[in-house]
């Protein structure tokens, strides 16, 4: 009789010995095992670079004046103080550029747009431009504005990181709004609210902090951003603020100075390279921290 | 098989019970005065037919519950009384539904002033990302301009009404889904009636909440319907016999039956009413 035996039947197959039962242990234990190879590899190259920029660049930080010289011609003394400045200013402005368009296109596909065909076009071609190589966009700003004004300046560096920042916001805000229980929305309906009042003190309050981690997360991504930079602001020797002119920034500096052939030049992009990876870092951490207080 | 889950099914008392204790004065027809004029409503989600030609009429200052299978529409008819369906593009509904002379179907106002006059409270307990005070004043702000005394005048009237005062008196800055989820259901009742309303949609809202707070809200229910016309979608039945004044029986988006709750559950008209509430029935 092949019928399903009395309950207190299973005991005899429930043991240590169960061939089935054996087999799945086996293959858990393999899997866990080349989960764990694999995690070890990617720590691996990672505690390396990390390693290796914190011993080069480690020298060039503690030194206080990179921090406040400019870029020294080759052999002599420096920093990189025009750089820093220049990358703040123009992540910055990319930012403040980006931020309010991105939160505005990704409330109209999580609120308004929801599964039309505008919003599923608009979030195909932003997942596109998402994923669109840096250096298209450079190129992109560079034809459209450089090319017409006659010369390369910070806004059209910050208009090249803006761009870069918009896709990854509206993908986020996207995203987090969607996360945002329709029953929620339904509830402040019901209470007679107008869409956009549910949405700016309903919606936008419960998505809060994963729109935040978002934006912080773009700026973290612009901020070491080489190829959209190297055909807008270019680059400036010298201490400047206009933004209508070619500006220094670390991405840039860094690329130059490490294709050089000068000692002390190394030494500065090594320095700029570590004060990029740990600015990002931080910014990443801190990210992390505000998204957990409020979960 | 069949045969022993009847005689389960008649071996058990609750339901009576439940009904004698309910309204020992059951309205007459004489006091149903109509709230709501639903005439041969269709509801459709997309291409799934899910309401069928209702017709019915919802009393005022009543508390009327709607019961029958998952899927059967009871929720969906809730929520074409505040034309929550119109959010969503792809639901539509035809036929009329007259609340104190306007159609809901085809009114040209704009629904949220609609809306504000009927206050919902969902299955979930849905506190907003705030404070219990903003809860409150959140609704009360859309309509109302109060200085800052009357609007605590107002957030503690209705905390009191939702019996959640004194639970959250001391604590009235911190984030409403800080709360219990009976609590939570508690301050989304309190949330509606803040706006003053006339009618208020339940959509089971005791699914969700333990015993003791499902008898609170009951009992909350109860006081209610002084004021309020209520509608209440329910999966038990024992809570339909306990709070409503009348009962409609729903079954694959037709209406079987509507009547007295107490003709309802003791002599049902229908078969098939009488299958289901005495859980012959699937």
């Amino acid at each position: 009789m092949s019928a399903v035996p009395h309950p207190a039947g299973t005991a005899g197959v429930v043991h240590a010995g169960n061939r089935l039962y054996r087999s799945r242990k086996r293959v858990n234990f393999m899997l866990l095992g080349i989960s764990g190879l694999a995690l070890a590899f990617g720590l691996f190259w990672l505690v390396w670079i990390l390693g290796t920029l914190l011993y080069e660049g480690g020298t060039a930080l503690a030194r206080a004046s990179l921090y406040y010289q400019m870029t020294p011609p080759p052999g002599s003394d420096g920093g990189l103080a025009n750089a820093i400045v220049g990358s703040l200013l123009m992540v910055g402005a990319g930012t403040l550029l980006g931020t309010p368009v991105g939160i505005l296109a990704g409330t109209y596909l999580a609120e308004y747009g929801r599964s039309g065909w505008l919003a599923s076009a608009t979030r195909f071609l932003n997942d596109v431009l998402l994923s669109a190589p840096s250096i298209v966009i450079g190129l992109f700003v560079y034809s459209v504005f450089v090319a017409r004004v006659g010369h390369f300046s910070a806004w059209a560096g910050s208009l090249a990181l803006a761009l870069i920042v918009i896709p990854v916001i509206v993908r986020t805000t996207d995203d987090m709004l969607k996360l945002v229980p329709n029953s929620l929305r339904e509830a402040a309906m019901a209470l007679g609210a107008p869409v956009w009042k549910m949405i700016t003190l309903v919606t936008y309050r419960a998505a809060r902090t994963g729109i935040v981690t978002g934006i912080l997360l773009a700026v973290a991504r612009i901020s070491g951003e080489t190829a959209p930079l190297l055909f807008t602001a270019l680059n400036n020797q010298f201490w400047s603020t206009n933004m209508d002119a070619p500006m220094s920034n670390l991405p840039v500096v860094i690329f130059q100075f490490a294709m050089s052939p000068y000692q002390d030049w190394h030494r500065l992009a090594w320095g700029g390279a570590a004060l990029i990876t740990i600015a990002v870092l931080v910014l990443n951490i801190f990210a992390r921290a505000l998204f957990r207080k409020t979960d | 098989m069949n045969a022993t889950n009847a005689s389960i099914a008649r071996d058990r008392p609750t339901i009576h019970t439940a009904v004698r204790r309910a309204d020992p004065q059951a309205p007459g027809a004489a006091d149903f005065k109509p709230k709501f004029r639903i005439r041969a409503l269709n509801f459709y989600y997309g291409g799934f037919h899910a309401l069928k030609n209702i017709t019915m009429e919802i009393p005022e200052r009543k508390v009327t519950a709607f019961i029958g299978p998952s899927g059967c529409g009871k929720s969906t008819l809730l929520r074409t009384f505040n034309r929550m369906y119109s959010l969503y593009p792809d639901q539509r509904a035809e036929g009329e539904i007259v609340l104190d002379g306007e159609d809901l179907v085809t009114t040209r106002r704009d629904v949220s002033l609609i809306r504000a006059r009927i206050g919902m409270v969902f299955q979930k307990p849905t506190p907003f990302p705030m404070s219990i005070y903003e809860n409150i004043a959140f609704g009360v702000r859309l309509f109302e301009d109060l200085s800052r005394r009357d609007m605590d005048e107002r957030v503690e009237s209705v905390l009191a009404r939702a019996a959640l005062w004194d639970e959250v008196k001391d604590k009235l800055q911190q984030s409403g889904q800080s709360l219990s989820g009976g609590q939570q259901q508690r301050l989304c009742i309190a949330r509606c009636i803040a706006v003053q309303p006339d009618v208020l949609l339940l959509d089971e809202p005791c699914s969700a909440l333990d015993p003791i707070s499902t008898a609170r809200v009951e009992e909350l229910i109860a006081e209610l319907k002084s004021d309020y016309t209520v509608v209440i979608v329910t999966h038990n039945m024992q809570q339909a016999a306990r709070v409503s004044d009348y009962t409609a029986y729903m079954y694959l988006g037709e209406l079987i039956e509507f009547g007295r709750t107490d003709e309802v559950f003791i002599k049902p008209k229908k078969m098939q009413t009488e299958d289901y509430i005495t859980g012959r029935f699937g």
